[in-house]
């Protein structure tokens, strides 16, 4: 049997070292973007500021890339390292979206990342910015194979387990490709990667008006930021991720967890707004309702049910139970490879092998487990409820504060009123930091939410792990801890060390500075 | 396409397997020499500022070779990354606790000017090339030996060794010969790269590593060949059968590892390669062609890992302990359809990247001299 020890470290490990990648791949994002955008509008109008700010938001851009870089390199290793039975069990499927990421984004953007910050001299304006825009479009399709991967964890389609290979493998690659979940994740993700990197310039530029510093760079920057922020912003609300939740059971489980709903709702279903979900009764306390709301977001219409946990669990004992067929065949034809009927036996059952799997957390033999243990693995589908539906509120609430922040920033830009309240200047540089939490949630709520499956359906993430000892992921754990700890306060310091100098830390004008208005900026 | 069968596809995803290894070793190798070498080369600032921008504009497109590399091990050959990187668990995280310093050092270096500063990236710079070399190459030494592993019936793969283990005098000598090729790589890129002291400091080491590379690669070649026993098949062996690499077995017989070159006489062009290719570029080095040095040098770096491949063929990663559960050719890779599928991807993408990669190095031609790092100390690493 897998020390619990075990699994709970690994996926330790996981989490801080995805969550810390997390932190420098939506700048990334976003910020690539807004310097495509920015160095276009140079090209187009050969005005300097617009090159200052390519460059000056391509130093931050810099900084934070070459961390999301390196501890990239640790998340495509450590499914290898720390994740050995799943990367047998699902690397047919799994590996292929990681390796077209490789081939088809990430060597674009790392070969011309290089020409952006060194090829300035030695391409032409538009030779550069085709450069730039190669960059953005590299780190953007990037985002998009690794979310066909994660997608397909999340419902994995276009597969089927090989009972001679002891392993998933793929029948349809379009179907994995194309898969709707995977879609969703990807217009979500990369939203919000764009709503963090508007907050990101929108705030640092707040904080140069406030300052009264570099004040048409600032306001420059800030009329992107507010511009492109504010459609991030609706699309990463509009676009939310709940689509993909009505394809699949353990999507429907993670999306009634989120919910705390244990009864089925007549369709079409209320949206609990807010309430104290509690585990013990089964129920939402002191529960908000909002009519017809859930039912639309979940199914898109008004006469679809949406499943409660109850009704899921149930479901669950029935895949258990067919899953001990499959399971059950599986021996036999490991026994014996030529066995007819058992192979027909599990051809027939093999979709619920997984839920046999639940078993073997607490019986080596999963057919020896009594009716209490199969009822006890279908409540194990259950997710935490509590953490679920309040870090899910948190996310949406976030969300909305965003489109207030950018509309209204939009607003004040709109009318060329920069600077007209210090209040708002102030919640848009303390506001910097939200787009990352909200994000880390987002990602908190879509994978601890598809526990206790690492693939959904197909295989319980306690099995996923490699056959290591406690210590040996200790060790490494500690390591990653120190080494991510140090990056950070010095990462960190760089971003606001540059941030501080502003981008003329060696003072001069921009060349094209021909309005009058740049002189009272550094005048006070 | 019918002579595309899953035995077809097998062989070529073996062959690119080497594709990408070798890509790795010509182009992000010379990034790591360049790192591994900065202490030996640069002496002041602006020397080491030298030394780091002949390699600052490319070396992040060089080490997709290896990120790629990573991802088509996990999609072509699940079974081998699986095994592998669990395995080789603590000489992973080294390794990967390097590759982890060294983007950032080439960031964060140049961002102050503080001396202390710079010379602890210098350190860390050094790490990240020098580390990572070694320890590929003592991994490479531990898979001809033969692996301390097995599998359940569920083909859960277990390790037994330890990170003492990999430490063995055969494989300390394999990292050996992987650090000064790489190095020697390195101090070639220098010298057609780098000006003044740097180039001449660099070219001086080229001048006695390359002999220590062919006269290592020869030596280790004479004792896998002499020596070490070899993996091989015994059991039918079928090409196209499912990837279980419990169904057949494997004995360990003196003289395995030469039997493909008994067989295939025309292999020899491979080791023929990897000390000719040196020579060459021992000789240019002498007569100042800078570019038939580098290339002469590629040419080896080829040689030498083609060799391996060769050498071992079908085998990928022997078993010590349980020889019938070595993954090999036959039996570790992913599904025909998989195969499939990843070989279009690499057949769409793959030219079209040499083909920017390429345009990428043109436009960034040319030496790279002090003044030009002085006068640009805002810009440069």
């Amino acid at each position: 049997m897998i020390d619990s020890g075990l699994v709970d470290l690994s996926r330790l490990q996981f989490a801080m070292t995805a969550m810390y990648h997390f932190l420098f791949v939506p700048l990334t994002l976003g910020l690539s973007f807004m310097i495509a955008i920015m160095e276009s509008v140079y090209v187009m109008t050969n005005r300097q500021v617009w090159r200052d700010m390519t460059v000056f938001w391509g130093k931050l851009f810099g900084i934070n890339f070459a961390v999301g870089v390196a501890t990239g390199i640790v998340m495509e290793f450590q499914f290898g390292t720390n994740w050995a039975y799943y990367s047998h069990y699902v690397g047919d499927i799994f590996g292929a979206p990681l390796a077209i990421e490789g081939l088809m984004a990430f060597f674009l953007e790392a070969t011309f990342i290089g020409l952006f910050f060194f090829g300035w001299d030695k391409l032409t304006k538009v030779g550069h910015l085709v450069v730039t825009w190669l960059v953005a479009l590299g780190s953007n399709f990037s985002a998009l194979w690794i979310l066909v991967a994660n997608g397909w964890m999340n419902f994995p389609v276009g597969s089927e387990f090989n009972p001679d290979t002891m392993r998933m493998e793929v029948t349809d690659f379009w179907a994995v490709i194309f898969n709707p979940v995977a879609q969703a994740k990807f217009v979500h993700t990369v939203s919000a990667g764009y709503v963090t990197g508007a907050m990101f310039v929108l705030g640092i530029s707040a904080y140069y008006l406030l300052r009264q510093r570099d004040v048409e760079f600032a306001k420059r920057s800030m009329t992107i930021a507010a511009s492109f922020g504010l459609a991030s912003a609706l699309s990463v609300v509009v676009l939310g991720d709940e689509s993909g939740y009505s394809v699949s059971e353990n999507q429907k489980m993670k999306m009634a967890a989120m919910e705390g709903m244990y009864e089925t709702l007549p369709a079409p279903a209320s949206f609990t707004l807010i309430g104290l979900p509690n585990e013990e009764t089964r129920t939402v306390d002191y529960a908000i309702h909002v009519p017809y709301v859930l039912g639309l977001i979940a199914t898109r219409s008004l006469d679809e049910e949406v499943p409660g946990i109850l009704e899921l669990v149930e479901h669950a004992v029935v895949r258990i139970e067919n899953g001990l067929i499959a399971y059950d065949a599986l021996e036999a034809l490991k026994a014996d490879r030529a066995n007819a009927v058992a192979r027909a036996r599990f051809d027939a059952h093999k979709e619920d092998l997984g839920y046999a799997l639940l078993l073997k957390q607490y019986v080596e033999d999963p057919r020896t487990a009594t009716p209490e243990l199969v009822a006890q693995a279908a409540w194990d589908t259950v997710p935490p409820v509590a953490p679920l539906f309040w870090t899910f509120r948190l996310m949406v609430a976030l969300g909305f504060l965003f489109i207030a922040i950018f509309a209204y920033a939009f607003w004040l830009v709109a009318r060329r009123q920069h600077t007209a309240h210090r209040w708002f200047l102030w919640t848009c540089l303390l506001s910097i930091p939200l787009p990352w939490v909200a994000a880390e949630l987002g990602w908190f709520v879509a994978e601890f939410g598809r526990q206790p499956w690492v693939i959904d359906s197909v295989l319980p993430t306690f099995l996923a792990v490699s056959s290591l000892s406690y210590g040996a992921v200790l060790t490494t754990l500690i390591g990653f801890v120190v080494i991510y700890s140090t990056l950070a306060v010095i990462e960190v310091g760089l971003l606001r060390k540059t941030i501080l100098a502003g981008p003329y830390h060696t003072p001069q004008p921009p060349k094209d500075s021909t309005s009058g208005e740049f002189a009272p900026a550094y005048g006070k | 396409m019918e002579w595309l069968d899953y035995t077809v596809l097998r062989v070529i995803w073996w062959a690119l397997l080497g594709v990408l290894l070798i890509g790795f070793a010509v182009t992000d190798g010379f990034d790591m020499g360049v790192a591994a070498l900065l202490p030996l080369v640069a002496k002041t600032e602006t020397e080491k500022r030298l030394a780091i921008n002949t390699i600052g504009p490319v070396w992040e497109g060089n080490q997709v070779w290896l990120i790629l590399g990573g991802g088509a091990i996990f999609a072509a050959w699940p079974a081998l990354y699986a095994v592998s990187f669990s395995g080789f668990y603590f000489a992973m995280f080294i390794a990967l606790v390097a590759l982890i310093l060294r983007p950032v050092a080439f960031k964060f270096r140049s961002k102050r000017e503080c001396p202390k500063w710079r010379a602890a990236w210098d350190v860390a710079l050094w790490i990240g090339g020098l580390v990572p070399a070694l320890i590929f190459g003592v991994a490479v030494g531990n898979v001809l030996l033969g692996v301390p592993f097995y599998f359940d019936d569920n083909l859960r793969p277990f390790y037994t060794g330890t990170l003492w283990g990999l430490l063995n005098p055969f494989a300390l000598a394999t990292g050996v010969l992987s650090v000064l090729m790489l190095t020697v790589h390195g101090a070639l890129w220098l010298g057609l790269k780098a000006t003044g002291p740097v180039r001449a400091r660099a070219a001086h080491y080229a001048r006695w590593a390359s002999l220590g590379v062919a006269l290592v690669f020869i030596g280790l070649g004479v004792i896998v060949h002499q020596v070490l026993p070899g993996y091989v098949i015994t059991s039918d062996i079928v090409t196209d059968g499912p990837s279980n690499p419990l169904l057949k077995t494997v004995a360990v017989m003196d003289g395995g590892w030469t039997q493909n070159f008994v067989t295939y006489p025309l292999m020899w062009i491979a080791p023929i390669a990897g000390v000719v290719g040196i020579l060459v570029a021992r000789v240019s080095l002498a007569m100042h062609v800078d570019w038939l040095a580098f290339i002469g040098s590629k040419v080896s770096i080829f040689g030498i890992i083609a060799t391996v491949g060769l050498t071992m063929f079908p085998m990928i990663l022997p078993s010590s302990i349980d020889p019938k559960a070595s993954l090999t050719v036959w039996d570790a890779s992913s599904s025909e359809l998989t195969l499939g599928i990843m070989l279009g991807a690499t057949v769409l993408f793959l030219p079209i990247i040499l083909a920017y990669t390429a345009w990428v190095f043109k436009v960034l031609f040319g030496r790279v001299t002090e003044e030009y790092v002085e006068k640009n100390a805002d810009t440069l690493y």
